[in-house]
């Protein structure tokens, strides 16, 4: 088995310390303390000019946390976080900009440097997207940055704005929300989220109105010691439907730095959702040194019926990933998707995958997750399916095929799937294999070498999923995960 | 991290940690290996919902009360206990309230190279076969064997020699006998020569309204080459609370077949590890749960490919009435020494009962990258169409619905090679639907 | 001197201690030559054409093979694949999720690359792949479907000659292409090959039956036994073995 010894050998030279986004931007910046208490809370609330409802969520919240401990379920493993050594809040010093033009130049750079247009000047001209216009809210540490075409959407009545200034300028919207998908007291990291949120975004859907462009935001780590807990909250009303993208970068560091994000989803009756991320956080390098801790609480209520929320993710970035965009399939005739490449290599561990509960009637779902592991690195697929007594009729397809490159790393498939319903139909099959020997020599023979022919079976390979993205997602999705894949077989 | 937190202990624990107190004496490997098991329980106690191989049948809130254990059976209510099998050509050995009883077995004229002893026997003459009691190890905490290992007293020790093939099944029925709910514990050790052959069968039945505690482990070591077929028939008294382990250490080239029938038992939990310690071996674990009422069983496997170059086959097949609950685990590893490695598991349910439920969990855990493993999992009713069809030409809706539950079924009784078991467990099939009524 | 030029060619399966499958085949073929190499079962024909194209199951354990002068063996597959070597396989594998058209580009641009050429364009390459397409009766919505993914035995054949088509080869190895095919498909897969037939291109067709040799007419013709030559002629020695089998040699076997 020569051909299988080379590319083992070439899984051993590989070298995630090509991570093309790695660097800093020197910029000033202010920060909270270092350290977690109630007075960080009342800091970061003070900064942000909240209601006074809002700190009392915070610091429930807080409290709650203290009391909770951290999970150990998934397949991971990494050393104790050290949660007062870090910083809870950075913000770039020059005050939150009031048009394009007063952003700091170095912050702008750094946008387009990731391939960003922030300037709707820009973005008006195609650049990047291929024509389609992208509103883009740029989150900067803990802060937005900006926000573009605010007022072409809002003509369309569509809100689409940091959180922080949701919570100021439409508190009844955000107060009947936020919580009300992932509560205050989900899990741990959520429940630090809640307490400790800084910024992240917020839309509403009106009734009725199909957002007339994709939204998306951008999120960068910049800062040193600095956790991110960004919070998006995206209410699409009945009817209304949303495309919302999500791309996330971080510098090169030699130490861990912790993600804690939440993300919810309200769909009501008649509406549609979808959410598509690119996650490229800094993986640490090829030894497992420094990466981004991806602890993220994704979630998505099907509340209304006919609703419908769809995620995709591609998640090729993150020392340890735990992540599991899920749907509550409350209302009847609902449903859900969840399309996944989840690509690890180096010493990165993954442990992703969904859950989609099955509540009202005649709900269905679909799953499909594509793990592909290389190097020294875990890929685990966990995923939940259930039907509760009164899902009659539910649906669920499930598809999780691995492959793994190399005999240093594992691949996981850990699903549960639930059935309290009698007339509920669930369909789940999981394959793992190794790419086919056959296909490399077949591919190699026409001419390719060991590194395109691995690109293209893996891309054959994850085609169901890249199908699913908008295309310009799509293109970045295909470029990064033949990146992702340069190191280990090349 | 932090200690994990004791709840406090259940009335049933307190009563089986006091059972363990009573342990005897002793310096041999045996006595060791009961003590260790003994403490073991008293650290982890019953296993409830958040220990994940327990998740779904959580003994702490099922199993209330413990029962004390069950004294000898009378000959003749064991006798007449011991129904199962009745019409299949048999060596048939009776176990009772975990005990064997000789004036029920057919211990005479065993062919050569075939020695059954009796684990008491074992014990009191300190035959050397002993030493490889406990020697497959589950590789976790499993609270149902390490109360067997610690009170098991007696049970079946069997050993083929190598290349010997023993035409006959070996029958071990295990029957509880007695008016009062009482535990019985019964351990077995079948080591299967190199190239030996042998089909060895497993029955368990008790009376249907008394809420006895049968639990039962069986080791079976698999030489090279040797070829092995298990058959299980798991029909214990509808109030009673079923746990039985099975072990196996399969060698290089052997073929191992096992498959599970049950129908009986108010709770049924059997786990099944399987580790393949011989390249280029074939396993086949297959099983059938047909449920009603508010019965609760429970099917788990691990199958741990250690070696390169061998197969593994499973599939289960439950069906479920009223508001019976079925729960299937399965999980395949792959080692990283492994390579070649082809797994499948396939667990299938059937829902009749509108409030039944099904818990499925297939899992891989793969460390090999050139291995081809895959594994499924549905659940469902009936198929519309395919009733319709039936139906369209004449045949009456529940006639239909047997005979698509009697398919359903058949696919994995079809497993079994031994015609005769397998034309009896075809018939124990038929008559639990025409109870179905 | 000779295009390909294969000398003494011994060989075994890799890491297998059995028996060598090639025992000093010896071949010479020219530019503008098409060599039929027949023989019976197990004799070694699809070992030399893997070997050939470097498949890495086997070990050459004597001997040696050049093309244009250069040591092939000492080549990659895909390096070998960019100077001109077309192995047309027996069992075309698949490959799911990668469009024919993607797939096409993505190797003739990866052999133009390692010659030093540029790149094709867009529409250059889809007028190049819809003329040759055309001709093979290959359907656009089989170029949209992954490579040989539901293809037929018919449509897999078809395709292989078309890729050798579009990569436009020095040396075209045709692996048992006529098994499976009816004789309507074996007839467009010949006129598919005799197109291509040309001064600069040299064929090497594997066969077991002497019908495929009606349509693409060898200028040599090899019997292969026992991993070696053991006799060679022109056409006419096809028509010979059409009419007496394999006996012959089979019995010298025995």
């Amino acid at each position: 088995m020569p051909a299988v010894q080379e590319t083992v050998d070439q899984v051993r030279s590989i070298d995630v310390d090509q991570y093309k986004y790695g660097f800093f931007t020197e910029i000033e910046s202010e920060k909270a303390p270092k350290g977690l208490t109630e007075d960080t809370i009342r800091f970061i609330s003070a900064k942000k000019d909240e209601p006074e409802w809002m700190l009392e969520w915070r610091l429930e919240a807080f409290r709650r946390w203290q009391t909770m401990r951290e999970p150990e379920w998934a397949r991971v493993s990494y050393p104790p976080i050290a949660y007062q050594e870090l910083y809870y809040y950075s913000a770039p010093k020059r005050k939150t900009a009031l048009s394009i033009d007063d952003i700091d130049p170095e912050i702008l750079k750094t946008y387009e440097k990731l391939g960003i247009p922030l300037r709707e000047r820009d973005a008006l001209l195609g650049i990047e997207s291929g024509g389609a216009k992208v509103a883009v809210d740029a989150v900067f540490d803990s802060v937005s940055v900006a926000t573009t075409f605010k007022e072409e959407l809002a003509k369309a009545g569509v809100i689409f704005m940091p959180i922080s200034e949701a919570i100021r300028e439409y508190p009844d919207l955000v107060r009947k929300y936020l919580g009300s998908v992932v509560p205050v007291t989900d899990n741990f990291f959520a429940t630090l989220n809640s307490a400790v949120f800084s910024d992240g975004s917020f839309v509403y859907v009106p009734k009725g109105v199909r957002c007339p462009m994709e939204l998306s935001t951008y999120f960068r780590i910049n800062e040193r010691n600095t956790g991110q807990f960004e919070r998006t909250l995206i209410i699409a009303d009945e009817g209304a439907y949303v495309s919302y993208l999500e791309g996330c970068t971080a510098p090169q560091r030699d130490e861990n730095q912790l993600h804690a994000a939440v993300v919810e989803l309200v769909a009501l009756a008649d509406a549609e959702i979808k959410y598509s991320t690119v996650q490229n956080w800094y993986p640490g390098d090829s030894q497992g040194k420094g990466g981004i801790f991806n602890f993220v609480t994704k979630r998505g209520d099907c509340r209304g019926d006919r609703s419908k929320i769809s995620w995709t993710q591609v998640e090729t970035g993150s020392a340890i990933t735990w992540k599991y965009p899920s749907c509550i399939l409350r209302g009847d005739n609902s449903q859900g998707e969840f399309y996944s490449i989840a690509i690890s290599n180096g010493r990165q561990q993954v442990d992703s995958g969904t859950k989609m509960i099955h509540l009202g009637k005649n709900t269905s779902s679909r799953i499909i997750s594509k793990g592909i592991a290389a190097g020294y690195s875990d890929n685990t697929y966990r995923g939940l399916v259930s039907a509760h007594r009164k899902a009659t009729n539910a649906r669920n397809f499930t598809n999780c095929d691995s492959l793994l490159i190399g005999d240093k790393c594992g691949a996981h498939t850990v699903p549960y799937i639930e059935s309290k319903n009698s007339s509920a139909h669930f369909e789940h099959e999981a394959t793992t294999s190794k790419i086919s020997e056959d296909q490399l020599f077949y591919c190699r023979q026409r001419g390719l070498d060991p590194e395109e022919a691995t690109a293209l079976i893996v891309n054959g390979f994850v085609k169901d999923v890249l199908q699913q993205l908008p295309m310009e997602f799509a293109v970045e999705a295909q470029k990064l995960i033949a990146v992702s894949l340069e190191g280990s077989v090349g | 991290m932090n200690a994990e937190i004791r709840p406090i202990r259940t009335p049933a624990e307190q009563a089986l940690i006091a059972e363990l107190g009573g342990l005897p004496a002793g310096t041999d490997r045996l006595a060791d290996l009961r003590r260790a098991a003994a403490r073991s329980f008293e650290e982890h106690g019953l296993p409830h919902r958040r220990v994940e191989e327990w998740k779904y049948t959580d003994l702490r809130t099922l199993m209330r009360d413990a029962v004390p254990v069950a004294g000898t059976a009378a000959v003749a209510e064991a006798d007449a206990r011991a129904r199962a099998l009745r019409e299949v050509e048999v060596r048939r050995i009776v176990v009772a309230n975990g005990a064997v009883v000789p004036e029920l077995s057919d211990l005479a004229g065993l062919e050569e190279g075939l020695t059954i002893t009796t684990l008491a026997g074992a014990i009191a003459s300190g035959d050397e076969v002993l030493s490889r009691i406990g020697g497959i190890l589950p590789g976790r905490y499993d609270a149902a064997l390490a109360l067997n290992t610690a009170l098991a007293k007696d049970g079946v020790v069997l050993t083929v020699a190598p290349g010997v093939s023993i035409a006959r099944p070996i029958h071990v029925a295990h029957v509880f006998a007695g008016d009062a709910a009482a535990a019985s514990y019964a351990r077995s050790l079948v080591v299967v020569g190199a190239g030996a052959k042998l089909t060895y069968v497993e029955s368990f039945e008790g009376p249907e309204a008394i809420a006895y505690q049968a639990n039962s482990a069986t080791e079976f070591v698999v030489g090279d080459e040797a070829h092995l077929d298990v058959v299980r028939l798991q029909q214990d008294g509808g109030s009673a609370f079923h746990l039985s382990t099975i072990l196996f250490d399969v060698g290089r080239h052997a073929q191992v077949h096992a498959f599970t029938f049950a129908t009986g038992a108010s709770v049924a939990r059997t786990s099944l590890y399987a580790t393949l310690s011989g390249d280029a071996s074939h396993v086949g674990f297959n099983g059938a749960a047909l449920l009603k009422g508010r019965q609760h069983s429970d099917s788990t496997l691990f199958v741990d490919h250690q070696v390169p170059g061998c197969e593994s086959r499973e599939l289960f097949k439950t069906v479920l009435d009223d508001s019976s609950r079925g729960v299937f685990q399965g999980k395949i590893v792959v080692r990283q020494a492994a390579q070649k490695t082809d797994g499948r598991m396939m667990s299938r349910a059937l829902l009749l009962g509108e409030d039944a439920e099904m818990d499925n969990k297939p899992e891989l855990e793969i460390f090999a990258d050139d291995v081809a493993c895959g594994h499924g999992a549905t659940c469902g009713d009936i198929d519309e169409e395919l009733l319709f069809y039936l139906r369209a030409r004449g045949i009456p809706l529940k006639e239909a619905q047997s005979l698509l539950v009697q398919a359903f079924v058949g696919e994995a009784i079809e497993t079994v090679e031994h015609d005769g078991l397998r034309e009896a467990l075809v018939e124990q099939a038929e008559a639990w639907l025409k109870a179905r009524g | 001197m000779a295009m390909l030029d294969i000398d003494n060619l011994h060989a075994k399966i890799d890491g297998d201690e059995g028996q060598e499958i090639l025992k000093g085949l010896s071949l010479k073929v020219n530019p503008g030559e098409v060599h039929a190499i027949m023989g019976p079962n197990g004799s070694g024909k699809s070992t030399l054409s893997y070997i050939l194209a470097g498949k890495e199951d086997y070990e050459v354990t004597d001997g040696s093979v050049t093309l244009d002068g250069e040591d092939l063996l000492e080549m990659e597959i895909d390096e070998r694949a960019a100077k001109g070597v077309f192995l047309a396989f027996q069992y075309p594998v698949e490959v799911p999720g990668v469009a024919t058209m993607t797939f096409l580009r993505s190797a003739l641009n990866a052999q133009r690359k390692k010659r030093g050429e540029a790149e094709i364009s867009t529409p250059d390459f889809l007028r190049l792949v819809r003329d040759k397409a055309a001709n093979l009766g290959i359907s656009q919505d089989m170029l949209r479907r992954g490579v040989n993914v539901g293809f037929s035995g018919g449509e897999k054949k078809r395709a292989e000659i078309l890729q050798m088509a579009i990569l436009e080869p020095k040396l075209c190895i045709l692996d048992e292409t006529d098994s499976g095919l009816d004789i309507d498909a074996l007839k467009v897969v010949s006129e598919g090959v005799n197109a291509l037939r040309s001064p600069d291109r040299a064929m090497i067709v594997i066969t077991h039956y002497q019908r495929l040799l009606n349509h693409i007419v060898p200028d040599f013709v090899h019997v292969m036994h026992k991993g070696r030559i053991v006799r060679s002629g022109g056409k006419e020695l096809a028509l010979e073995l059409e009419a007496n089998g394999y006996a012959e040699y089979q019995q010298d076997a025995a």
